[in-house]
């Protein structure tokens, strides 16, 4: 792991305000911020490892354990909210048994909440990995997550 | 400037664009933005490719940007040679094989599909779209291109009239670009309204070498997805407003930050950063005027109180995006504390037509004081939702009625919920106000970037301000007290409210509560925070009451205040319901009617969703107690040889 986040980082351009790019980068590339990275950022940077988690823990994209094979994003924007997102979630919440925030236990989904996508009109809204899936009810949800099975 | 460099340019993409206007091919274009993708774009694109591919047929098949009716996506166009452009919404790909069959080889359009014609032509029994109610009221000058041009294409923006307005700019001295802007009236279109010549005019007077501009594209208030739109579907109108703002501030940096969750937005604005290099309209001397910009694009990571330009700016420069107190004004210490000018996404859009058409013109839209247009994602419970561009001034009713369709289903308008989590909700009374930036201010709301949401009889507007409020407590950056400690007391008592665990002296509470949070807080978020709060305690205060009083939702939206019940007159014991339901809480059998545990019943409305209409059996309620028979009883057959009487 330590020498992949080495060479990730030796490819990298280091100019003023790296700190948040880099950071995307790592998760681009791993899936999340392994706290091995943290230090080696540090280091690149001449910050401090609290430093760098202090910015890292301040944005809701980074995550710091190991996310599931597939990402569930539900939206719960306003448009979403005021047309049931509330109950997609819960549904998802339901069949996959996790929580908003959580991985299943196989790793295979991560569970998490978005404030908006910007696909209002097609609420209510949600995006499996790359794609998004929009008009949804229960029953196409469910349908959706038994595709990604 | 080398006008030559340019002239070549722009004639070459014109040559460009009428080929393709006069192509002996068949064109087809795809609205694939995000919205048209959500909806089902790419199965519809790959039908159409295997369409064309199985018969043979050569076309141009082009990927646009949204034109703004989303509630008709997937939208495909269809243009054959020397004919008028049909525009076909809800596509689906069983649809493909007769589309491409009479429109493209038989060259019949398919008027009953049609959504109307696009431009210049007629085809027999279809209207031209943009006479059509929803786009009729519509004035589309920051939108104009979206849906029309391959966004990947800087030719087809060229050839459109686009870098005209940088070209007019750049022969012009900056004070008299500056005087244009602010003769055209336009002001800021991220929220606030300020006048954006006079912005321009403080940070070119400022002292100091090096200079920023930054585009303002962290699009983060929920249900708002204008910027999105406009970065899919023309990103270089905004990358043109930039190289003017630069040129006439001065400066010769900018940034463009923009929210990690636009993916496709992204994407293209790195294509037209990379054309615009090409056509030397990015480096060290722009077209050979001797004016040097370089554009950076920054990636937001997800925090909402970073479109505040001081947080914004911190983020940019790699730290923790929080906010700090003004003055210094960004003009005179922004980025890297140089003056920095920060512009929203539509207000640079804005610049490059103003520059191109001139300030008269721009300002002959709208109203006195609010020149232009404005773009609103109109969303929630209206019949046709979508992306709309609007003078200024229009009122509500049309906006809702008139371009939206009225309220999805026929329901009640309650109220429409504009500025997101810094604005307000403002009801029936307010249908006929004009929209412009001092009337919803006066009314406790703001135009905000642009998010409109209207809300029916079955939106609770106390749990809408909980809503709010939960995503605000979760956005404040934490620095300073009344915004950290009060957003979290607010939403305290309204989540007691919203459980109908409410008490009397809860409202003058939150009252004062939302005073102090906006009174005291450092920047806009925690300032405008308890507008939500604010204009609902205003306009419904009736609806606190009855949480609070009475225990009980008027709109029946509250979960832990309604029940669910199943009528024995009408329910038909199909059984559906029962299976839908996820914690098993519905008893019954065949031709028994069904009765709902309401110890079990968690309230989720999935029995409610799909009980057939027919028989719409199931009731919800709040404060009231439907006699139901305790458990399942066979359905009387009585009942139906009386509904099917009066037919026969």
């Amino acid at each position: 792991m330590q020498e992949r986040v080495r060479q990730l980082l030796a490819s990298q351009k280091v100019d003023t305000g790296a700190v948040i790019p880099l950071l995307q980068k790592v998760q681009e590339t791993f899936g999340y911020l392994p706290q091995e990275a943290i230090g080696q950022v540090a280091r690149l940077l001449k910050m401090s490892e609290s430093e760098i988690f202090g910015v890292a823990t301040f944005y809701a994209q980074f995550r710091f354990t190991r996310p599931g094979d597939h990402t569930i994003k539900v939206c719960l924007g306003t448009a979403c909210h005021v047309r049931g997102g509330s109950q997609i979630m819960e549904t998802i919440e339901r069949e996959l048994d996790v929580k908003a925030g959580g991985t299943t236990k196989d790793f295979k989904f991560g569970l998490e909440r978005v404030a908006c996508f910007g696909s209002c009109a097609l609420a209510p809204v949600l995006v499996v990995d790359d794609k998004v899936y929009g008009r949804l009810s229960s029953g196409k949800t469910k349908e959706i997550i038994a595709q990604h099975q | 400037m080398q006008t030559k460099a340019f002239d070549d340019i722009r004639a070459h993409a014109e040559k460009e664009w009428e080929a393709l206007e006069h192509s002996q091919k068949p064109r087809i274009l795809v609205g694939t933005a995000t919205c048209g993708l959500a909806a089902g774009a790419e199965a519809v694109l790959k039908a159409i490719e295997a369409e064309l591919a199985q018969r043979g047929i050569e076309a141009i098949l082009m990927q646009v940007g949204c034109i703004g009716l989303c509630y008709s996506e997937p939208m495909v166009d269809i243009v054959g040679p020397g004919q008028a452009r049909v525009c076909y919404g809800g596509v689906t790909p069983e649809m493909v094989t007769r589309l491409i069959e009479e429109h493209v080889v038989n060259g019949r359009p398919c008027s009953d599909l049609a959504l109307g014609t696009v431009g210049k032509g007629s085809a027999d029994g279809i209207r031209p779209l943009f006479e059509s109610p929803v786009l009729k009221p519509q004035v589309r000058i920051v939108l104009r291109r979206c849906g029309l041009i391959d966004p990947e294409n800087i030719r087809h923006y060229i050839a459109t009239g686009g870098y005209r307005g940088l070209a007019k700019a750049l022969k012009m001295s900056a004070d008299e670009v500056i005087a244009e802007v602010k003769r055209s009236g336009l002001r800021g279109r991220g929220g606030a309204g300020f006048p954006t010549g006079q912005k321009w005019e403080f940070c070119r007077k400022s002292a100091g070498k090096q200079k920023y501009i930054i585009c303002n594209a962290d699009e983060g208030d929920p249900g708002a997805f204008m910027n999105r739109s406009l970065l899919e579907g023309d990103p270089h109108s905004v990358l043109e407003g930039m190289l003017i703002g630069a040129c006439a501030i001065g400066a010769s940096e900018g940034y463009i930050y923009c929210r990690a969750e636009y993916p496709l937005a992204l994407k293209r604005l790195r294509i037209a950063m990379a054309q615009m290099e090409e056509y030397g309209l990015l480096g060290n001397d722009v077209l050979g005027s001797g004016f040097g910009f370089h554009l950076k694009i920054k990636e937001g990571a997800g925090a909402f109180v970073c479109g505040e330009e001081t947080a914004l700016m911190a983020s940019i420069e790699g730290k923790r995006g929080m906010p700090r107190s003004r003055p210094p004004f960004p003009a005179v210490s922004g980025l890297w504390g140089k003056p920095t000018n920060i512009n929203n996404v539509e207000t640079w859009a804005n610049t490059a037509a103003i520059m191109e058409n001139g300030a008269d013109w721009y300002a002959s839209y709208g109203s006195k004081g609010n020149s232009g247009t404005k773009t609103f994602s109109l969303v929630g419970k209206v019949e046709r939702t979508g992306l709309i561009e609007v003078p200024l001034g229009i009122t509500l009713a049309q906006i809702i009625n008139d371009i939206g369709g009225g309220m999805l289903g026929g329901k009640a308008f309650k109220a429409v919920q504009t500025g997101g989590p810094s604005g307000g909700c403002l009801g029936s009374d307010f249908l006929n106000s004009p929209v412009d930036y001092e009337t919803l201010a006066k009314a406790g709301s703001i135009v905000g970037s642009g998010g409109m949401i209207v809300l029916d009889e079955d939106t609770c507007v106390v749990d809408l301000a909980r809503y709010f409020l939960t995503f605000v407590q979760n956005e404040s950056c934490g620095k300073c007290v009344p915004c950290r400690v009060g957003t979290r007391q607010m939403l305290g008592i309204l989540e007691r409210i919203t459980r109908g665990e409410g008490r009397a002296e809860d409202i003058d509470q939150l009252q004062t509560l939302a005073e102090t949070v906006r009174d005291g807080s450092l920047c806009a978020l925690g300032g405008t925070a308890p507008n939500p709060v604010l204009t609902t305690l205003r306009y419904f205060r009736s609806e606190y009451e009855a949480h609070i009083l009475e225990k009980r939702c008027p709109a029946r939206g509250c979960q832990k205040l309604v029940s669910c019940y199943i009528l024995p007159d009408k329910c038909e014991g199909c059984g559906i319901c029962l299976k839908a339901c996820p914690v098993e809480a519905i008893a019954g059998g065949k031709r028994m009617v069904h009765v709902i545990d309401q110890v079990k019943c968690t309230r989720c409305g999935a029995c409610i969703d799909i009980c057939p209409p027919r028989f719409s059996a199931i009731k919800k309620v709040s404060g009231e107690e439907i006699e139901v028979p305790p458990e399942p009883i066979p359905v009387t057959p009585k009942k139906k040889a009386a509904k099917t009487e009066p037919a026969e």
